[in-house]
């Protein structure tokens, strides 16, 4: 973070107040889906709902959302995995070795945040048929793997940056092979980047909505394709829940994302 | 001269080599086939005939279709420059704050970023629906007799839009504030510069970077947002992300909605590039001395 | 015994850093290589430690070539000038690092390492994290970290450069302190020409990547063989002219306002006569501290120049004079000892003095480069010195 020292001046009132309406807008729906994921049917007109955890029970055995959501942790976890050791060595490559070809590689790995997500997931979907892959599982992986090596890719690029090459060549002074200085010297520095690239390309593949529409095929629905299926039927109390569910999930991703690092600094 | 530190480590690209392979095989030859399929004919099943024609480009620039463009780039726009308005003083507020009230509201501004958007959409259509959390406070207490329709109207539908576009405008405009020297404030004003001339004049041509930044990343995905006003909007309006959604869909015309999305990438770039030609020209020189008043 | 021939590094098509080097580094010794930033000493070291693969010769310890081998297979430890200690390890961890990778037994490990904590008086700091040391604090470790593993060659990248002055000064003397116990080969690199003479044992002078001149700390000061020597250490008086007369034991140099300048074989016969024919131009380069100020004209065994006094700078030890020559030359530098007789001779701003110094007492070099010597005069390699005491204190005593 900034130093303290800067001159910060007052903000005027009305960019304050602008500010709050601003939150007000993003989180008046939110609460209002919480709240309404604990009410229970109303009586009459009028009279007020109970309280209750009925809409939970009911999420909680139903069969597809069950199977959406393994679904969405399935594929989340897979091309979690492919995408962060993908970025992971191509960050390295890009940040810390000369080859020709490099910056555009660069440019490249950077195609995927730019581009309409329409775009991507329809090429994809295209692709696919062309390589006679069958829309499932699988190419939702292949899928979600693409857009997510570019945010491992810059994740682990951001914490590459200003590390000092000296401290590879100190380990390789002191006796360490090219593999042993890896292990014992560059992966424990940049693991905290690596860990926030993985955590950001489970995130996105968990969310994801538009690419995989394109990719999932007939029968392979992720939580959010089954949750917008669920709303084109209608408002349910049921979606309610479920959706507080996820955002439950979010809050728990954003405060591990933003516990104080305990990663010590790439320079001494 | 200095000894050059730079050439250290000249290697072959071995790590870069399983990533670079992936772009290949999944990104720039899928995208390439768009282009190919664009120039195809559609075959009598659905599938796809590689017979070279461009009439599915001329297809595209047909009357409706086009309008059909033209009201995406005004959703698009109309996002944009919302969120320009509602984040450039949520980012001034944040960037202003002391250090822990700023970790609080990038928090804040953060789980809504990360939260599914499908869910934030819905929780819009829950709030404006007819027995939505607005209705029955406005019936309680007396102050309607009827419920409102916010449901399927343009105003749920900006709602969506912004609430869901806004981070991606903050974050960038919160970086590049942060980033701001705020004494020149006070030197502008020393100068005798009125506060809109300063806003005008010393913060937003110094800011710019952010700014620019923040639009791109609301307008190039908003253009092809069709999932919003779809589930907010009561799919009224036809944009350009369903009417491609269609043809791969419901349609299975292929080759024309290959050809629809270069003509949506055609349309962002060429919409971004006015942008950039516009704000380089605005302001252009950007000079505190022109604050003198 | 560690031998550069023909090491050569070359950038691209045409930058070379490193200029076809012969240098020969003997066992045991402090060994230095100055020179300006830029002038190839990091990469001459990062070529011997292994970090740097030479475009062209040879690296030679103890007879085998060690050039192909990569840096973990050489026995030379390196102490690198920002530390790079690990971050993320203790400070006991980083200095068993080394040891760890040579897989010493753990008991012998816990041995060294705490002998190793012991030597830099940092043994209570064993637990604590890096970044937690203070800057000289790291130095120790760092310095530690490299000695544990016992090398054979010890390279030393500007380790002092971030220190501030008192801490570098101290960190200095136990540099040398634990030097002189060990007895391993240190290189020391560094752009301070005060650290190189006070350490070293003999220093390399490098320039452009060429090394310019080696030699003890005494010959490098005294008997700069390159003008560039003469002037990159210690402060310098250039007095251009050219050659009027050259005689068996005088050269005479006529300079500006018809003056005639004598320059004279060094007493102690280390310092010969260049060959210079008359016409040719020169410059004679004179210590401040060889000069003296005279109120009036000094007799004709000694070379004078009148002028002003136009600054008094006291400085504690010495007091620096500036005379500007009645010619108009540049102005001459005068340090002279503070000593109960000078100190209270006093002059005033504006007297008219005369600067003198004996013919004995200055160099004689071509306006570019040194001058040639004749091959049957006296020789100019001095018996080669094996300083085992504390290097000279400083400079020009022995002659003064």
């Amino acid at each position: 973070m900034e130093s303290m020292e800067k001159i910060r001046p007052r903000s005027p009132l009305i960019a304050k107040l602008m500010t709050a309406i601003a939150f007000l807008m993003l989180y008046v729906p939110l609460f209002a889906l919480v709240i309404y994921s604990f009410l229970g049917p109303s009586a009459g007109p009028g009279s007020p709902q109970a309280w209750t955890l009925e809409w939970y029970r009911r999420i909680l055995v139903n069969g597809e959302v069950l199977d959406a959501f393994n679904m969405s942790i399935y594929v989340g976890i897979w091309s979690t995995l492919v995408s962060t050791l993908l970025g992971t060595a191509a960050a390295l490559a890009i940040e810390r070795f000369r080859f020709p070809g490099r910056q555009l590689f660069d440019m490249i790995t950077h195609v995927p945040l730019i581009m309409p997500e329409i775009v991507l997931g329809l090429a994809l979907l295209i692709w696919f048929v062309v390589l006679r892959i069958t829309l499932g599982p699988f190419s939702m992986i292949l899928a979600h793997t693409t857009f997510s090596v570019s945010y491992v890719i810059i994740t682990v690029k951001s914490r590459l940056q200003g590390f000092d090459d000296s401290l590879e060549e100190a380990a390789h002074d002191l006796g360490a092979s090219p593999w042993q200085t890896f292990w014992k010297v560059t992966l424990p520095l940049i693991w905290p980047g690596v860990l926030s690239g993985a955590l950001m390309a489970f995130t996105l593949s968990f969310d994801d909505f538009l690419i995989t529409f394109f990719t999932a095929g007939v029968g392979s629905d992720t939580l959010p394709l089954k949750i917008y299926s669920m709303i084109k039927f209608g408002v349910s109390p049921e979606i309610n829940a479920l959706s507080t569910l996820m955002l439950g999930a979010t809050l728990i991703l954003v405060v591990f994302f933003f516990r104080p690092s305990k990663g010590a600094p790439t320079h001494a | 001269m200095l000894e050059p530190v730079e050439p250290s480590l000249r290697r072959p690209p071995l790590l870069a080599l399983p990533a670079m392979g992936w772009f290949m095989w999944f990104l720039l030859i899928p995208l390439g086939f768009v282009v190919v399929y664009s120039l195809s004919t559609k075959g009598l099943y659905g599938g796809v005939v590689y017979h070279f024609t461009f009439e599915n480009y001329q297809r595209a620039t047909d009357w409706i279709y086009l309008r059909i463009f033209w009201s995406s780039v005004k959703l698009a726009t109309l996002t944009a420059f919302s969120c320009l308005v509602i984040g450039y003083p949520m980012a001034y507020v944040m960037a202003t704050a002391s250090l822990r009230v700023r970790s609080a509201l990038l928090v804040l501004v953060v789980i809504p970023f990360w939260t599914n958007f499908v869910v934030r959409a819905y929780a819009i259509k829950l709030l404006f629906g007819e027995a939505g959390p607005i209705n029955e406070f406005a019936l309680a207490f007396g102050l309607i007799h009827e419920p409102i329709v916010f449901a399927n109207s343009d105003l749920s539908v900006w709602v969506g839009m912004v609430t869901n576009y806004l981070p991606f405008m903050v974050l960038p405009l919160y970086v590049a504030l942060e980033k701001f020297d705020f004494s020149l404030l006070e030197a502008a004003k020393d100068l005798g510069a009125p506060g809109w001339k300063i806003l005008l004049k010393v913060l937003i041509p110094m800011t710019k970077p952010g700014i620019i930044t923040g639009t791109i990343f609301v307008f190039t995905p908003a253009l092809g947002e069709f999932v919003i006003p779809d589930l907010l909007g009561g799919a009224k309006t036809m944009l350009m992300g369903n009417l491609i959604t269609d043809q791969f869909v419901k349609t299975r015309d292929w080759p024309f909605g290959s050809a629809l999305s270069m003509l949506m990438i055609l349309v962002v770039t060429a919409s971004l590039g006015v942008y950039l030609k516009i704000s380089a020209t605005e302001n252009a020189p950007v000079d505190a001395t022109t604050v003198e008043d | 015994m560690l031998e550069l021939k023909g090491l050569e590094k070359k950038y691209g098509r045409n930058y070379t850093a490193v200029k076809k080097m012969d240098l020969t580094i003997r066992e045991g010794e402090f060994f230095s290589i100055l020179g300006p930033s830029g002038c190839g000493k990091t990469t001459l070291l990062r070529m011997i430690g292994g970090f740097e693969t030479p475009s062209q010769g040879q690296i030679i310890y103890d007879g085998k070539r060690i050039d192909p081998l990569p840096a973990n297979q050489r026995q030379f430890n390196m102490v690198f000038q920002r530390y790079a200690l690990f971050p993320h390890l203790s400070v006991w961890e980083n200095l068993a690092f080394g040891l760890k990778m040579k897989k010493v037994p753990e008991i012998d490990l816990r041995t060294r390492v705490n002998e190793a904590l012991l030597m830099v008086k940092m043994e209570s700091f064993a637990h604590r994290g890096i970044a937690t040391l203070s800057g000289g604090q790291q130095q120790r470790i760092a310095l530690a970290r490299a000695l544990v593993n016992r090398p054979r060659v010890l390279l030393l990248d500007e380790p002092l450069s971030a220190l501030d002055l008192k801490l570098r000064q101290q960190m200095q003397v136990e540099l040398l302190s634990i030097q002189r116990r060990l007895k391993h080969t240190f290189i020391f690199v560094t752009h301070d020409q005060e650290e190189a003479l006070t350490l070293s044992d003999r220093i390399a002078v490098m320039n452009g990547g060429n090394v310019e001149q080696v030699g003890t700390p005494q010959e490098i000061y005294e008997y700069p063989k390159t003008p560039f020597v003469a002037q990159f250490i210690g402060q310098v008086n250039t007095i251009e002219g050219e050659v009027k007369e050259a005689r068996p034991d005088t050269i005479l140099v006529s300079g500006a306002a018809r003056r005639v300048l004598m320059v004279k074989p060094s007493r102690d016969g280390q310092r010969p006569l260049p060959v210079a024919l008359p016409g040719t131009p020169v410059k004679i380069l004179v210590r401040p501290e060889k000069l003296k100020v005279l109120k009036s004209a000094p007799g004709p065994e000694q070379n004078a120049i009148e002028g002003t006094l136009r600054e008094v700078l006291y400085q504690g030890a010495v007091t620096q004079l500036f005379v500007m020559p009645r010619d108009g030359s540049a102005p001459l530098i005068v340090s002279q000892p503070n000593t109960a007789v000078t100190a209270r001779r006093s002059f005033n701003l504006g007297d008219k003095v005369f600067v003198a110094w004996l013919p004995e007492d200055c160099l004689l070099m071509g306006r570019e480069a040194a001058l040639p010597v004749a091959e049957n005069s006296v020789s100019i390699a001095p018996p080669l010195l094996t300083v085992v005491g504390p290097p000279p204190e400083s400079s020009g005593a022995a002659l003064a």
